[in-house]
């Protein structure tokens, strides 16, 4: 049982937003570059505890980045996994990563395929099925829980208002959130071992985008807080309802 | 040419949030000198099918095949592919959801069409086809230029008010084939947290951090959410100490949710959280350290504790409840 974890970089929660050239370009002066969230806390954790539990064979990283990425790569390395690919390009377009990873992992018949369920950069939340589509597999998004049996994976999802339980055959892709797995920490020994465990870089295949980021915003300011006392609620109240007029 | 939409229902019935695709849809078609078809999966009724016509949709295309009534991405996925193929359209819109976000990328490949997901804006054809969405987790918006000649536009809910108008949709019924593969998938359960509002959908949401100093406070904030009819949400450290269920949790990391209204109830206001909530329209600060950072993100905002005020703030919206009946 061959498990692909996708991985990308995104930068740390605590950043603030600037843009640079305009408003064209994502301004990374002195930001701090992580793994995404839902792809480590979830993904790769979860692929591991299945790989600990005797159930999967082996856990591959996948990445799409120019060397910037290699640190991050190396990171996720640190809390497991036998061997990381980076396919050397980059992209905002979702149909760029996921038909390069496609690409790549059409080759290697992996048997399960799991992202996190987006990025916390670009929030789009769509890689995991167009990589679906592209290898012409299942596909469960925004995943809680996944346990594996000959061949068929139960799967927990969220659906409006709640949750469904399938049973997906493999192959299968699974975009995964926060229920998945609990967040680890590498150790000393992970962070050693990573240093040695192949790094493989492949040339991209070239694919066009279909989109392109043209230019950035910030969201308006507000313009400033109007205080209400503790005393008058009913103030509140009438604000909401009159001025807001939201209730 | 036309522009067709994914018109989602649930169990039969459509709820808000597919009216507001279908506006958003034919609002496109008016900017394309076009046309507008709802496609409907699934087991629905021939006059709700009617009705998708208030909205804009001039006609429905439906494919009443009973396999669809639940979600399988790959079928839908089909199915969407044929109607588009068979109204030759050049733009497919469907909501930013969970079904949305299962078939749309799915879509996307399969026609190699590009994708803007979760849309807030209409596109401006002005320089290409460029659509607003929420990147980083809601501190910053991109503006998407599509390249190809078929869009996909997933719509974030609850971006556009919706208005009713006159109209009848003509409703044609479409036949689409398909294979095993397409239903491989199976259900084994479905488990629905029942008499509450699901957050993502929610118009008013009441929020708890920190502030709230226990799990054993919580009723007085479900009070307050019960008076005004609202969703409940809460922090990451909440979440985080088991004071609530994870599915509550809004933030970077959590949900994102953009209601109409926001109230955080002791909650400082840290950059993940705002990240999860800055797009609701309208944000009530309740906290009692008056340099919290959310102050500066609110509209509203009052200074004190928070076991104290929600009292005093659900007897003011019950009294201004019984006072509009």
């Amino acid at each position: 049982m061959k498990i692909l974890v996708c991985i990308s970089q995104a930068p740390d929660t605590t950043t603030k937003i600037a843009f640079s050239d305009n408003n064209t370009k994502f301004n990374t002066a002195g930001v701090t570059m992580i793994i995404n969230p839902y792809d480590e806390w979830y993904a790769l954790v979860r692929a591991l505890e299945l790989k600990e539990a005797g159930t999967a064979s082996s856990v591959h990283l996948i990445t799409v980045g120019k060397q910037d990425a290699e640190p991050v790569i190396r990171k996720a390395l640190a809390l497991g996994g036998d061997e990381a690919i980076r396919i050397d390009t980059e992209s905002h377009d979702p149909y760029v990563v996921a038909a390069e990873i496609a690409a790549y992992a059409a080759n290697e018949k992996y048997d399960l395929i799991l992202c996190g369920k987006e990025s916390i950069d670009y929030n789009n939340g769509v890689m995991g099925g167009m990589l679906a589509e592209l290898l012409d597999m299942n596909y469960v998004g925004f995943a809680t829980k996944l346990d594996l049996a000959d061949s068929v994976a139960t799967v927990s999802r969220e659906i409006e208002g709640g949750e469904e339980i399938d049973k997906a055959p493999l192959p299968l892709v699974v975009s995964c959130q926060k229920g998945m797995a609990e967040a680890r920490i590498p150790n000393m020994r992970g962070i050693m071992a990573a240093r040695t465990k192949p790094l493989k870089v492949v040339a991209a295949s070239g694919i066009a985008a279909l989109s392109e980021i043209v230019s950035y915003d910030l969201p308006p300011v507000k313009t400033g807080v109007k205080m209400f006392a503790p005393e008058d609620m009913d103030g509140l109240v009438n604000a909401l309802h009159s001025e807001a007029k939201v209730i | 040419m036309s522009v067709i939409v994914l018109a989602e229902h649930t169990q039969g019935s459509f709820k808000k949030k597919t009216f507001e695709a279908i506006q958003y849809a034919n609002h496109i078609a008016g900017q394309l000198n076009t046309t507008t078809t709802a496609v409907v999966l699934g087991t629905v009724d021939a006059a709700n099918l009617e009705q998708l016509g208030a909205y804009g949709a001039q006609k429905v295309l439906h494919v009443a095949d009973s396999k669809l009534d639940n979600l399988s991405a790959r079928a839908y996925a089909k199915a969407l592919a044929s109607a588009a193929e068979k109204e030759g359209a050049k733009v497919i819109v469907a909501l930013h959801d969970v079904t949305g976000k299962a078939v749309a990328p799915r879509l996307s490949a399969r026609l190699k069409a590009g994708i803007v997901a979760g849309a807030v804006s209409y596109p401006d054809l002005s320089t290409g086809f460029k659509v607003k969405k929420g990147v980083f987790a809601g501190k910053a918006f991109a503006f998407v230029n599509i390249n190809t000649e078929v869009k996909v536009i997933t719509l974030m809910p609850n971006t556009f008010a919706v208005q009713k108008g006159e109209g009848v949709a003509n409703v044609e019924e479409l036949s689409v084939s398909f294979d095993n593969k397409d239903f491989s998938i199976q259900v084994q359960e479905v488990n629905k947290v029942t008499g509450t509002v699901p957050l993502a959908e929610a118009e008013l949401v009441v929020s708890g951090g920190r502030g709230m100093k226990g799990p054993e406070n919580w009723p007085a904030l479900e009070a307050l959410a019960d008076a005004l009819g609202a969703a409940l949400a809460c922090s990451r450290p909440v979440a985080d100490s088991h004071w609530r269920p994870h599915h509550e949790h809004v933030g970077q990391t959590g949900g994102t949710i953009r209601p109409n209204l926001y109230i955080a109830v002791g909650i400082s206001g840290a950059i993940q959280h705002l990240a999860g909530v800055n797009g609701s329209k309208t944000i009530v600060v309740i906290n009692k350290d008056p340099e919290a950072p959310f102050f500066k993100a609110a509209d509203y905002g009052v200074i004190g504790d928070a076991l104290e005020i929600l009292p005093r703030l659900t007897t003011a919206v019950k009294k201004f409840k019984e006072a509009q009946h």
